[in-house]
């Protein structure tokens, strides 16, 4: 039991929630980071549906990393997520018909996710299956922080409620107007770097020279 | 049908820009703009890549993938993740040899570059989305009827694409001389300049032709 949760494999699994951050730290998967996080549940949803596919996708291309030729790893990695991707979204379809018409193109979109093909390529490639899953996992959820952090403020300040529940309009009738601009693309990559600068204040050692 | 088939390559370069609405892409253009040359490189491959696999996923689309395209009643829709991507590798393979082949200098150019636009979104965005254009109805503006306007399209949003990367690039080029504070130097101040860049792109979304 101790084997399985030794020192590397606990800095697998913590390091991207924290100081590995895949979005803010490695820049990997900012083109859905952006666009699902006008709300909180697409957000929620989408920052779920990825950490499974990169858990699951890790996992069989760490089982599978040995017989893999060289030349068209890129390939067979990528029908493998797409494989995995397929699957999510019929799940999503059938179960949450609402929430996969708002991620519209952005579920398919998740074979592309540089977060996927990085982690496949950095860490699947050469580990064995258990950390590879932890790793997939803590990449996955190190992610969907990000997203929620950036839907909740966008929500909120946009358009004043809390996965569709009415918060601010109380507010309404001292003057308070929602700032419609924060639902506009615009603003998520202002959002995201106010959390980058964030960070970076907190740990210097991630600031560029 | 000449006027529509303008009207959407404007509307694809300005209104739908792939970077600024729907941030597509957005891994290399951050990664690969700190300078005007390779960014011209990577949005003219881009570009290219986009108005070959576009119309080929068109043609699959239409043709197998719709229902009741093969056999009547069945709709293999759900195969369109795996087809599309396994479509978008192929053709990047293809290219690359050809490329290697009949001329070593645009190779040279845009050699590192080509194997990595196969994991790049905004391709497959472009077929996704696409693919969601078939549905609407022919007199909407942002419709997709036919081969020719597949190809414009495709064009188009390659082309919005490689004028985003070539305007940051030369403005981060001009950055790299201004007083950024610690934290946000690099990806932090990145951002809000993309952050702003999209807010003024939001000027075109009344574009009508």
């Amino acid at each position: 039991m101790s084997e399985l949760f030794s020192k590397n494999n606990k800095d697998a699994f913590l390091l991207p929630l924290g100081k590995n951050n895949p979005v803010t730290v490695q820049v990997l998967g900012i083109c859905s980071a952006l666009a699902v996080t006008a709300q909180l549940k697409p957000a929620l949803v989408m920052g779920l549906a990825v950490t499974v596919i990169v858990a699951f996708a890790n996992v069989i291309i760490s089982l599978i990393r040995n017989t893999i030729p060289m030349r068209i790893r890129i390939i067979v990695q990528l029908v493998v997520v797409a494989a995995l991707v397929t699957i999510v979204n019929q799940i999503l379809k059938a179960f949450a018909y609402d929430v996969s018409k708002e991620l519209s193109v952005y579920v398919g979109l998740i074979i592309t996710n540089c977060i996927l093909m990085g982690r496949l390529e950095a860490f699947a490639m050469m580990n064995k299956p258990w950390p590879s899953f932890l790793d997939g996992l803590g990449n996955g959820l190190g992610y969907a922080k990000i997203l929620v952090i950036v839907a909740f403020f966008r929500e909120l300040l946009g358009s004043g409620t809390l996965l569709g529940y009415d918060v601010l309009g109380w507010a309404q009738q001292f003057g308070y107007q929602n700032n419609g601009l924060m639902l506009m693309p615009a603003m998520a990559l202002i959002v995201v770097a106010c959390i980058i600068w964030w960070q970076r204040a907190h740990d210097k050692e991630l600031q560029e020279k | 049908m000449e006027n529509s088939l303008l009207s959407l390559f404007v509307r694809s370069i300005f209104v739908d820009n792939m970077i600024f609405a729907f941030f597509l892409g957005m891994c290399s253009y951050l990664a690969v703009s700190k300078n005007v040359k390779t960014a011209i490189g990577l949005g003219v491959a881009v570009t290219f890549v986009l108005a070959v696999t576009l119309p080929v996923n068109y043609l699959l689309q239409r043709y197998v993938l719709a229902e009741g395209a093969i056999v009547e009643g069945v709709d293999l829709s759900f195969l369109s993740f795996i087809l599309f991507i396994a479509i978008i590798a192929g053709i990047v393979q293809i290219v690359e040899m050809v490329v290697e082949k009949y001329s070593p200098s645009l190779y040279n150019q845009l050699g590192i570059f080509l194997p990595l636009i196969a994991v790049n979104c905004a391709i497959m965005g472009g077929s996704l989305f696409m693919q969601q254009r078939i549905g609407l109805d022919p007199s909407d503006p942002k419709a997709i009827t036919s081969l020719a306007s597949a190809f414009v399209y495709a064009l188009g949003s390659g082309l919005g694409w490689l004028v985003a990367i070539v305007l940051l690039a030369a403005i981060r080029e001009k950055m790299a001389y201004s007083n950024v504070p610690a934290a946000l130097k690099g990806l932090g101040i990145t951002f809000i300049v993309v952050g702003l860049m999209a807010l003024s792109f939001m000027c075109f979304s009344g574009l009508k032709i």
